[in-house]
């Protein structure tokens, strides 16, 4: 196909705007995954371990939230970042880092339900040695988190999955500015929308072949470590 | 040197334990005093593993009360246990004793020595880097011996610690176990196999649908049981 090859020779020849589209969009996925995991890891963790009035409501809503609409988000966070919003005056709008924090907003919950998960599956193997040794709250969420590390990767890779596709919330807060705010997933739609199709077509590649080499990483990382530590 | 004991003797003064309105202990009164060990026996179900729970601190009676030293309220600083499934954390064998000297306060610096010589003592010398959860069933449970001595406690509580063990294992944690009783730790273990009771026991407590049927010193409970459950348990009869 015409397309095929258009879209192989812009990944091949290193296109700047392709590969700058790229760049922007792994910053700001991956700094929304770093983001999501130091709020929903502990956030997740807290849960698992604490009982408190109300704990099961948090856990319907946290899992509940996992199937936030990007959409949704994206206004959320407009509204929060306009300039008549309450962080008006930050100036973020129509910036990287609005994008990035719109899919924090999006991926924390999702980071937070899988990781809650985790760390109690664990606590309930746990708990009577932990209980044993005497550890603290503090020490046994630091235990639990180190010793759930390579199950807490998984929901990471979700959150970072999540974030990478999405076009919505980065769209509405971002403006899919050219060379500023633009991502893999707005330009693609962009680009298609434009009839541009090896653009469109090379990016999806691209990100296809992004989502993989990560998850292969990650897949890869938990192997090793796992057979380390079993 | 070995800090002066604090958390002997064990006094269980009318212990009650129930749970989802199931009584498991009933109204039991117990004196565990420093020297040879003590073995809990008895039928599955007898309640052995919730009175080790109690003498931990574990978990409390629902009535009575528990004293430690002569205190109710006593940190489990220097008491110690080894669940019949111990867990083993996600590290290798060394680390989870490192892990056990970290949590008793032992300085970093001085943890990696030190857990090779618990390892060394309990006979896992060799598989320290093995990751914990790979290794067989009986160096699990050395493993775990090896963990609860890290905080040095006088207090060492077993729960049937070579429960579904082949004979050879059962003799590696066996030595161990009279090796730590001759170090002047007291054990206090759980078991329901006549012979390693017979085998290791200085004083039996035989408990029997939450009740303490008879206790007292082995010899005495082997060669003339006081009463009819007693009897029947030492002869190899089933209790139900």
């Amino acid at each position: 196909m015409p397309g095929d090859v258009s879209a192989l020779q812009l990944l091949l020849s290193g296109d700047p705007a392709l590969l700058a589209i790229v760049r922007l969009s792994l910053i700001v996925s991956l700094s929304a995954v770093v983001f999501g995991g130091l709020i929903g890891v502990p956030f997740g963790a807290a849960v698992a371990l604490t009982r408190f009035p109300g704990r099961e409501a948090v856990i319907v809503i946290l899992n509940a939230l996992m199937g936030l609409p990007p959409v949704v988000v994206g206004l959320a966070v407009y509204l929060l970042l306009s300039r008549s919003g309450p962080l008006g005056s930050w100036g973020l709008l129509f910036t990287p880092q609005a994008m990035i924090v719109a899919q924090t907003v999006l991926i924390a919950p999702i980071i937070a339900a899988l990781a809650r998960q985790t760390v109690e599956d664990l606590w309930s193997e746990y708990r009577d040695e932990l209980a044993a040794m005497d550890v603290g709250p503090l020490g046994r969420i630091a235990t639990l988190i180190w010793d759930g590390r390579f199950s807490l990767v998984t929901a990471l890779l979700a959150g970072f999955g999540r974030a990478a596709a999405e076009v919505g919330a980065v769209l509405i807060v971002g403006g899919n500015i050219d060379g500023f705010t633009r991502t893999m997933t707005t330009a693609i739609a962009l680009e298609t929308s434009k009839g541009d199709l090896p653009l469109a077509i090379g990016l999806g590649l691209v990100l296809i072949a992004i989502v993989v080499v990560v998850n292969a990483a990650a897949w890869g990382l938990r192997r090793a470590g796992e057979r380390l530590a079993g | 040197m070995r800090a002066p004991v604090t958390d002997l003797p064990i006094v269980l003064e009318d212990v009650s334990f129930s749970a989802g309105g199931v009584t498991i202990l009933d109204r039991i009164s117990l004196v565990l005093v420093a020297g040879s060990p003590t073995v809990l026996i008895g039928p599955n179900g007898a309640g052995k593993t919730t009175l080790l729970r109690l003498v931990m601190g574990l978990i409390a009676p629902t009535r009575g009360r528990v004293t430690w030293g002569g205190r109710e309220q006593a940190s489990p600083t220097h008491r110690a246990i080894v669940f019949q499934r111990p867990a083993m954390l996600r590290r290798s064998a060394a680390g989870n004793i490192r892990y056990a000297l970290a949590a008793a306060g032992v300085p970093r610096a001085r943890r990696a020595a030190h857990a090779l010589a618990l390892g060394a003592l309990v006979g896992l010398t060799g598989l320290e880097r093995r990751p914990a959860r790979k290794l067989s069933g009986g160096e699990q449970q050395r493993l775990a011996l090896a963990r609860a001595l890290a905080k040095e406690p006088q207090l060492l509580l077993l729960d049937e610690p070579t429960a579904s063990l082949d004979p050879a294992a059962t003799k590696a944690i066996e030595d161990v176990i009279r090796k730590v009783a001759a170090s002047g730790i007291k054990v206090v273990m759980s078991t329901h196999d006549l012979g390693e009771a017979k085998r290791l026991a200085g004083e039996i407590v035989l408990v029997h649908r939450g009740h303490v049927i008879e206790s007292g010193p082995a010899d005495a409970f082997f060669s003339a049981p006081k009463t009819e459950e007693a009897r029947r348990f030492t002869a190899g009869e089933l209790l139900v």
